[in-house]
């Protein structure tokens, strides 16, 4: 789990089965972990009213153990871009007390998180678990262009390609952390690029 | 008479200034010769004539100028002026402040006149005569929020307050120093305040939330910030760092009196009757080294507060990279003599 820094920066738990009828689940690659980690503590049919949305990792594992939990529905998605519609609809025909867990990396939980609150979910109620890559998120201050699985510090901005430092100040609006320019005042002072976030 | 609003700005050739009767009122921040973060708010009541507080909405001889720099900052970037959709009735509370304030304080350049839901608003600097239904948006060329915060000096924050928090989910902000309301908007006061490093430790943040949350209708409350500022430049903005930044590389022994500014927030905080929001307006004061060190004691005063500033401190507000040659610059007009207590000059 990512160190906290500060309080901005968001905080992740340990998923757990919560009271209710109807389950949404959100995961990516190692995300699919926390799930099954979870259904161990889970009570018996739990899974009956569960809906589960994964987007495996490029080395595609990890789908059996969850289809193994044989929950009410079973979806899986090339990319989040991809399954964007189904989870606006998803969202939008919940029934009130329906329950959202996301597992995997930073982006996954804070793109789908950034749903869930246009959606009217409050984010205090959503489950969350970071499993796998630190990657960030980040939106350039600057041209405003965001730059998705950023691990190193400074990061090159994917759009102006200003050199920017990636801050832990974090927005959940924008599913982003901040990127700054390192460098603006002197352009020819290059800080060395280091792997930040593995 | 009025005020004689100067031709002036905040980018290019720079050609802002303070009149000599404007450094006497400038704001200065310091009541004593250190600084360290302290919850520093006091009641929003109207000071003596002649200062930034004999109007508790105050309009000086850079409004002119500073809304022309406001626009072309907009037509920009339109991103620093955002208001989430719950918030418009808030922007109808904050017109109607700026409008009832600036008209008690300046007559001669500010009249609004109300029959009913029926309002005209005469703003004769900028040339504006608007009739307009209060409450409907279609009956003015922008949100009310945009309207006329296009027309007051200073920006504009509007916090929502729920769940014990507040939250910022509106404003205009083209005058900031070095923070993004683009990305902070819909952020709760712990959370926009996340990057100000000492503070949350020493629990400022939590009592000065507790003390914002009790703000009552009637009863606005106070507080000065302040950080430097390389050329008269309203627009600091993160957004455009890489365009002002490297203006901090180009201080020199000869420049430091024209070129350093000490940059002064008078943040004000007021309750809004309909929405129960609170508007936070932040009205910034630029003052050149040169113009300030015409009163001896800010001088002196000046000079110890920058050269003993802890590091974290100096390095937040991105001083750095001048703080030696200003700090030497400070020291020859530093006798070492005592200063009095409190703001104002000798």
């Amino acid at each position: 789990m990512a160190a906290k820094t500060i309080i901005s920066r968001p905080i992740y738990g340990t998923l757990s089965p919560q009271p209710g009828k109807h389950h949404l689940f959100l995961a990516d690659a190692d995300g699919a972990l926390a799930i099954v980690d979870m259904a161990k503590t889970a009570p018996a049919g739990f899974f009956d009213g569960a809906e589960i949305v994964f987007i495996p990792g490029p080395d595609g594992k990890h789908v059996g153990a969850l289809e193994a939990l044989k929950p009410a529905q079973f979806h899986q998605a090339p990319s989040f871009a991809s399954l964007l519609p189904r989870l606006k609809q998803t969202l939008t025909n919940a029934h009130m007390g329906l329950r959202l867990y996301l597992a995997g990396t930073e982006g996954l939980i804070g793109q789908a998180m950034q749903v869930a609150l246009e959606a009217g979910i409050d984010h205090t109620s959503m489950q969350t678990e970071h499993r796998g890559s630190l990657a960030r998120r980040m939106q350039c201050v600057h041209c405003k262009g965001i730059t998705e699985n950023v691990t190193t510090q400074p990061a090159t901005c994917s759009h102006c390609g200003l050199l920017l430092l990636v801050r832990d100040h974090y927005s959940r609006r924008l599913a982003a952390f901040q990127g700054v320019c390192i460098n603006a005042e002197d352009r020819s002072e290059i800080p060395p690029i280091e792997e930040a976030f593995p | 008479m009025g005020i004689t609003f100067r031709k002036e700005t905040f980018r290019d050739d720079f050609t802002f200034k303070n009149s000599p009767e404007h450094i006497s009122r400038f704001p200065f921040p310091f009541h004593e010769d250190a600084y360290m973060y302290a919850v520093n708010i006091e009641p929003h009541v109207v000071g003596p004539k002649g200062s930034v507080l004999e109007n508790l909405i105050d309009v000086d001889e850079h409004y002119v100028a500073e809304m022309q720099d406001r626009a072309l900052v907009l037509a920009e970037d339109p991103l620093r002026c955002q208001s989430l959709p719950h918030m418009t009735l808030a922007g109808w509370d904050l017109l109607e402040l700026l409008m009832e304030q600036q008209a008690l304080g300046y007559p001669e350049h500010f009249t609004l006149t109300r029959d009913g839901d029926r309002w005209r608003w005469i703003n004769r600097p900028l040339g504006i005569d608007d009739t307009f239904t209060f409450g409907d948006t279609s009956t003015l060329p922008y949100g009310p929020m945009e309207y006329i915060t296009r027309q007051s000096q200073g920006d504009f924050c509007i916090l929502d307050q729920r769940d014990g928090n507040l939250w910022m989910d509106a404003g205009m902000v083209t005058t900031q120093a070095d923070w993004s309301l683009d990305f902070d908007i819909g952020m709760n006061f712990f959370e926009w305040h996340a990057p100000v490093p000492l503070a949350h430790e020493k629990g400022i943040f939590t009592r000065a939330l507790k003390f914002l949350t009790n703000i009552q209708q009637g009863k606005p409350a106070r507080r000065l910030n302040w950080t430097m500022t390389i050329n008269p430049r309203l627009d600091t903005s993160p957004e455009n760092y890489h365009k002002w930044g490297p203006d901090r590389t180009t201080v020199t022994p000869e420049n430091v009196g024209d070129k350093v500014h000490l940059r002064v927030e008078l943040q004000s905080f007021w309750r809004l009757p309909r929405s129960n929001g609170i508007v936070f307006p932040i009205r910034c004061y630029l003052i050149k080294m040169d113009e300030l060190v015409t009163q001896p004691k800010w001088a002196r005063r000046l000079h110890r507060v920058i050269r003993d500033l802890p590091e974290e401190l100096a390095t937040y507000k991105g001083l750095t990279r001048f703080r030696p040659t200003l700090v030497e610059w400070l020291s020859k007009l530093d006798d070492g003599s005592v200063t009095s207590p409190g703001f104002g000059p000798d």
